[in-house]
């Protein structure tokens, strides 16, 4: 069914980054225009997620040309609920910007950069034509590229040199994919292209190119051995920035991966293979790094690593029931990880530094934030009944009916290694006494209470989602399941956009 | 014309590898440089070349009636000249400004050890 409404959540992010743009250095201004677009965006994608969920999958033909001649938008329910996971984590981070990210960022552009930067993953979650899906990856790394200078400070810069380096690899990879895709099939539209490719005769050359899909979102979404910049570049931008791209900036890969190797190619039992041995080195490779750190925004970086590992480990299950555990796992994912960095950010301004042996004492003195912390700090962990546990669950489940054990217990290691990490960061960073270095000092409490709010307000938020997921279960099993079902069997998408 | 092709992608891809590996910032950026252009002329050749028929249809005639050149390749092409000149452009400000504060052109000098983090 056309709708041509489904493009609304991004068209709010652009007009809002313009807008932004004729109020520069007017960074009151920025900061109603951030937040109101989060949340009318916000709204927006709740709308779109309701019809999608109640009426089936709904498309727009840029121009009115109709596919797969034309560039086509597909808002089918795996899209559209990470369009709204994702406007939730942006309204999360845009209200913490508010106060969170210092003066001299918001003179130089922050958030038209960020507005960018979400209207460019509303697009890729939204397009259903790879080429267009190349072109909104681009929009997503130039504008993380900015963000992740903006300060210009020493290690900030030396990051993003790393990071700028493999994220053009990246898309260099996944540009030659297309290429020889286009070249074999002659079709651009991932709808056409799902019926073109299984009618191909050399079905050899097809699984040559989705090794180039492989290399190119696998390095983006920092899986083994891929994923070096990762750990070397998300400890380094203000926390703000570090929680989009830590929640959604790898998530995106994910999902690209998972479009990609369920719509466009069927993995053959090589591939699927290869894909359960990265998901076992990623998780191993994420936790032995998480293990060592002391810093805790490095700690977290290695943990979204290790965590990858689970999502694509369900992919190369490739059952119902792993994709299940991995969908979940991925709308979980992005809400937690957004919240970490989110936290450290606060950690920032409670204490003045990030470095466990400096910190310590916070329970003492705030014991509310303590709690709220400690409740994502489980649900991160995968207590249950919080988010965390179910999707594990599910993921070990489909192991043990596929007898890969190995992936089973890395998986149980890694989550018992994560519970590891997380309750020494706590008992480091809240419940330890005060280390009483000089360089500690609270900048949070001489803050206005509009400030203060601003910066524990998000926190509670993606808590409470994190919450409702694990207590609505039910709900989220239900939408996966339904998401799953469109995964595996792929002619409602592919009617739904060529009619 | 297709041989000629083929070769100057196999050697551009080549030296584009070898270039990304080494330890220089500026060689670096030459690679990624080279991988770009490699890439570019790949999609053009997979696109099929045709000489001399561009994709114009005649003012007397309602269809093409003869085979013509493919111009998607070449759109794609263009998009994606237009964003590697966007990335190379902020690629050689970056690199520039990273040599100016950290005063060396290697890659390995460029780790902040954990110790100096706040």
């Amino acid at each position: 069914m056309t709708d041509n409404s489904i493009i609304a959540p991004l068209i709010i992010h652009l007009l809002a980054a313009l807008l932004q743009l004729a109020f520069w250095r007017k960074t009151v201004t920025q900061r109603y225009i951030s937040v109101t677009a989060a949340f009318l965006g916000l709204v927006s994608a709740g709308v779109l997620f309701h019809k999608v969920y109640s009426g089936g999958i709904l498309i727009m033909n840029a121009a009115n040309w109709r596919a797969p001649f034309g560039i086509v938008f597909v808002a089918d329910l795996f899209s559209s609920s990470l369009v709204l996971i994702t406007a939730i984590a942006s309204l999360a981070v845009s209200v913490f910007s508010a106060a969170g990210i210092n003066r001299a960022r918001m003179l130089y552009g922050y958030f038209p950069i960020f507005h960018f930067l979400v209207m460019g993953l509303n697009g890729a979650f939204l397009t259903g034509d790879i080429f267009n899906l190349y072109v909104w990856f681009e929009v997503i790394i130039i504008s993380s590229f900015v963000l992740m200078t903006l300060g210009g400070r020493k290690a900030q810069l030396e990051g993003a040199v790393k990071y700028m380096a493999l994220n053009i690899l990246a898309s260099m990879f996944f540009l030659t994919g297309i290429g020889v895709l286009y070249g074999i099939t002659g079709s651009l539209n991932m709808a056409d292209l799902a019926l073109r490719i299984p009618k191909v005769q050399n079905q050899s050359l097809i699984n040559l190119t989705s090794v180039f899909f492989l290399l190119g979102f696998g390095i983006k979404s920092a899986v083994f051995p891929l994923y070096f910049w990762l750990p070397s570049s998300y400890h380094t931008p203000p926390s703000a920035v570090a929680a989009t791209f830590g929640g959604l900036l790898t998530k995106v890969g994910i999902y690209a991966l998972f479009r990609v190797f369920t719509l466009l190619f069927t993995p053959d039992d090589n591939l699927k293979n290869l894909l359960v041995v990265i998901a076992i080195f990623t998780i191993v490779t994420g936790m032995l790094g998480a293990l060592i750190k002391d810093n805790i925004r490095r700690l977290f970086s290695s943990l979204i690593v290790c965590h990858i590992g689970f999502m694509v480990g369900g992919l190369g299950l490739y059952s119902k029931m792993a994709m299940m555990g991995a969908v979940f796992y991925l709308f979980h994912d992005i809400l937690v990880k957004t919240n970490m960095f989110l936290i450290a950010g606060l950690i920032r301004q409670l204490r003045g530094s990030m470095n466990m042996k400096l910190l310590g004492g916070i329970y003492g003195q705030y014991p509310k934030i303590s709690l709220v912390i400690a409740l994502v700090l489980f649900s991160l962990v995968g207590i249950p009944p919080l988010s965390g546990f179910w999707p594990k669950l599910y993921l070990i489940e489909a192991g043990f009916d596929a007898k890969k054990f190995v992936l089973v217990a890395t998986i149980l290691a890694g989550s018992f290694l994560t519970l590891y990490v997380i309750a020494r960061m706590w008992s480091e960073v809240f419940w330890k006494d005060p280390s009483g270095d000089e360089r500690i000092q609270d900048t949070f409490a001489s803050l206005r209470l509009h400030k203060k709010t601003f910066l524990v307000l998000p926190v509670v938020l993606l808590c409470f989602c994190s919450v409702m997921i694990g207590l609505d279960a039910q709900f989220i099993i239900e939408v996966v399941d339904r998401i799953t079902d469109e995964m595996i069997n792929t002619a409602p998408y592919i009617k739904a956009v060529l009619g | 014309m297709e041989l000629v092709l083929v070769c100057l992608i196999g050697i551009l891809y080549a030296s584009g590898m070898y270039m990304i590996l080494r330890r220089s910032m500026v060689k670096l950026l030459l690679g990624i440089l080279l991988l770009g252009n490699a890439t570019n002329i790949l999609i053009f050749l997979l696109g099929n070349l045709t000489a001399g028929k561009p994709p114009v249809i005649p003012p007397d005639l309602k269809v093409f009636n003869d085979i013509y050149a493919d111009p998607i390749p070449q759109a794609l092409i263009l998009t994606a000249i237009v964003i590697s000149f966007g990335l190379t452009a902020f690629a050689i400000v970056l690199l520039k400004r990273v040599y100016v504060l950290v005063d060396s052109d290697d890659l390995d000098d460029l780790n902040t050890p954990e110790e100096e983090d706040i």
